[in-house]
């Protein structure tokens, strides 16, 4: 079985390979290049984001009031779903560390246990990414899209006592479903060939008879309130003119940071240019705001999610092959526990970085 | 394979050290939910000082948060992923390329994203229609 080899006469020494200049072995050096090439992926993705961001910093939506759902609890609750989801990702890559170092012992029946914990903890993780995305695709409240691509909410202008903002309300609520003829056109009743997706539930006139009977609401739209007092007390003419239109079609621009509503007159004249009835989010419509706001969502989070299911896959082939035994025959302190770990700390870290620029900036 | 099972066991440039590697494990991990913590906290609390001032074209509160999640990335990498524990030509490798690149790409895309929203806001262009 042997092959012809020639020897060099350099075994052994810096030429013929005999020199380990990074003191990491072949398989461990390579799944640093690959998580190297996969964070410039991820930084990519993420710098496209950023990029659309910067690009309309003046109505992007707020992810306080997109991502505000909780397992069990109604009303408003930002923030602490995705907080768990973060600690769920670092406690099985706490898990997997633990796997890892008792690997480095060969203790073969702490190695099985703790692979098995980080296992269920990235099981517990997909199951509450499929959770969060089953919440934004269904949406809550509807909104209207423009001829422009624009989002219009709406808001009930009757505050109560200790509201800081005025409560959205759900197109569901107030719009009135007339009569329609005009049904879903499938392939099985007509030309084989031609389909078209499920028909909006309300048309537009059904949701603008609606607004017109409720005097309360309002049209809210994806604009950011300014400061307005820094925008007034500038010299550019450009800010002066912004702020006087602002002054006049917006009934709460003493509110910095928050979107625009729009007083009864203009909430009727934004209808006009309205087109669509959207609820929910797909790549193409979102009732979130910028539709490039719902694409970036499903692309990033979905990688990193996939990236999460093939390495729940990749640990579960690790550990069945830790209960065959194959590790332990190897002797090298499972040196591929260490390796698959490498790559499961990676998901973590780009889940810190996803939950920093979806959820908190 | 050259396992010598030698980890360093301090933390914080030597101030906080361990016993022994799994008590390392779950310190990092105290530390990292603290911040985890404080992250949440700061994105319900807003606090007007950091929302309400600028650095650099963003919000301070921006800042905390994004110096925040490199402190996180840091640990991760260090500790879990045993960056600490490899030689610095390696660590360097990794770390260095991903820096230079990515600084080099979040400048470029975020210049460019400026100048557009600047187009969009200031130029003759209509976009809303």
């Amino acid at each position: 079985m042997e092959a012809t080899v020639s020897n060099t006469g350099t075994e052994g020494k810096v030429w013929g390979g005999g020199n380990k200049p990074l003191q990491a072995s072949y398989g461990k050096m390579m799944m640093w290049f690959f998580i190297l090439s996969d964070a410039l992926t991820f930084s990519g993705f993420l710098a496209a984001y950023g990029f659309s961001r910067f690009k309309f910093i003046d109505s992007w939506p707020i992810a306080d009031e997109v991502y505000n759902h909780f397992p069990g609890l109604h009303g408003d609750h930002p923030m602490y779903f995705v907080a768990l989801m973060t600690f769920i990702l670092i406690a099985s890559s706490v898990t997997m560390v633990l796997a890892v170092d008792a690997g480095h012992h060969m203790n073969k029946k702490k190695v099985t246990f703790y692979m098995f914990l980080t296992i269920i903890g990235g099981g517990i993780f997909l199951g509450s990414q499929a959770w969060e995305w089953t919440n934004f695709i269904q949406g809550y409240y509807g909104a209207v899209e423009t001829k422009g691509g624009q989002i219009l909410q709406f808001v009930d202008t009757k505050m109560e006592e200790g509201d800081e903002k005025m409560h959205r309300v759900s197109v569901e609520d107030f719009a009135i479903a007339s009569h329609q003829e005009r049904v879903q056109h499938e392939s099985k009743n007509g030309l084989w060939f031609m389909s078209e997706s499920a028909l909006p539930a309300y048309t537009v006139e059904d949701i603008v008879t609606g607004f017109n009977k409720h005097a309360n609401l309002a049209v809210r739209t994806q604009e950011l309130m300014p400061n307005m007092e820094a925008l007034e007390a500038s010299t550019d003419p450009a800010d002066l003119a912004k702020a006087a239109r602002m002054k006049a079609s917006y009934v709460n621009t003493d509110q910095t940071g928050q979107k625009g509503v729009l007083n009864r007159a203009a909430s009727e004249k934004a209808l006009k240019d309205a087109v669509v009835y959207v609820k929910g989010a797909n790549l193409i419509h979102n009732e979130y705001g910028n539709r490039l706001f719902g694409d970036f969502f499903f692309f990033i989070t979905g990688f990193h999610g996939f990236h999460v299911f093939s390495g729940v896959v990749i640990n579960l082939i690790i550990f069945f092959n830790i209960i065959l035994g194959t590790y332990d025959r190897r002797k090298n302190n499972y040196e591929m526990v260490e390796k698959v770990g490498l790559y499961w700390h990676f998901v973590d870290l780009v889940w810190v970085f996803v939950f920093t620029f979806f959820y908190l900036v | 394979m050259g396992h010598d099972n030698t980890h360093k066991l301090a933390i914080f440039r030597g101030r906080l050290k361990f016993k022994s590697n799994v008590q390392k494990i779950w310190g990092v991990l105290i530390f990292l939910s603290i911040i985890t913590i404080i992250e949440v906290g700061f994105g319900i609390w807003k606090p007007s000082i950091l929302v309400d001032n600028y650095f650099i074209g963003m919000k301070l509160l921006n800042w905390v948060f994004i110096i925040l999640t490199l402190v996180k990335a840091y640990y991760i990498a260090w500790d879990f992923m045993h960056l600490r524990d490899e030689k610095s030509s390696l660590r360097r490798a990794v770390v260095w390329t991903a820096v230079f690149l990515v600084a080099y790409l979040l400048f470029i895309l975020l210049q460019e994203g400026t100048y557009i929203e600047g187009v969009k806001t200031n130029g003759f262009i209509k976009w809303n229609f």
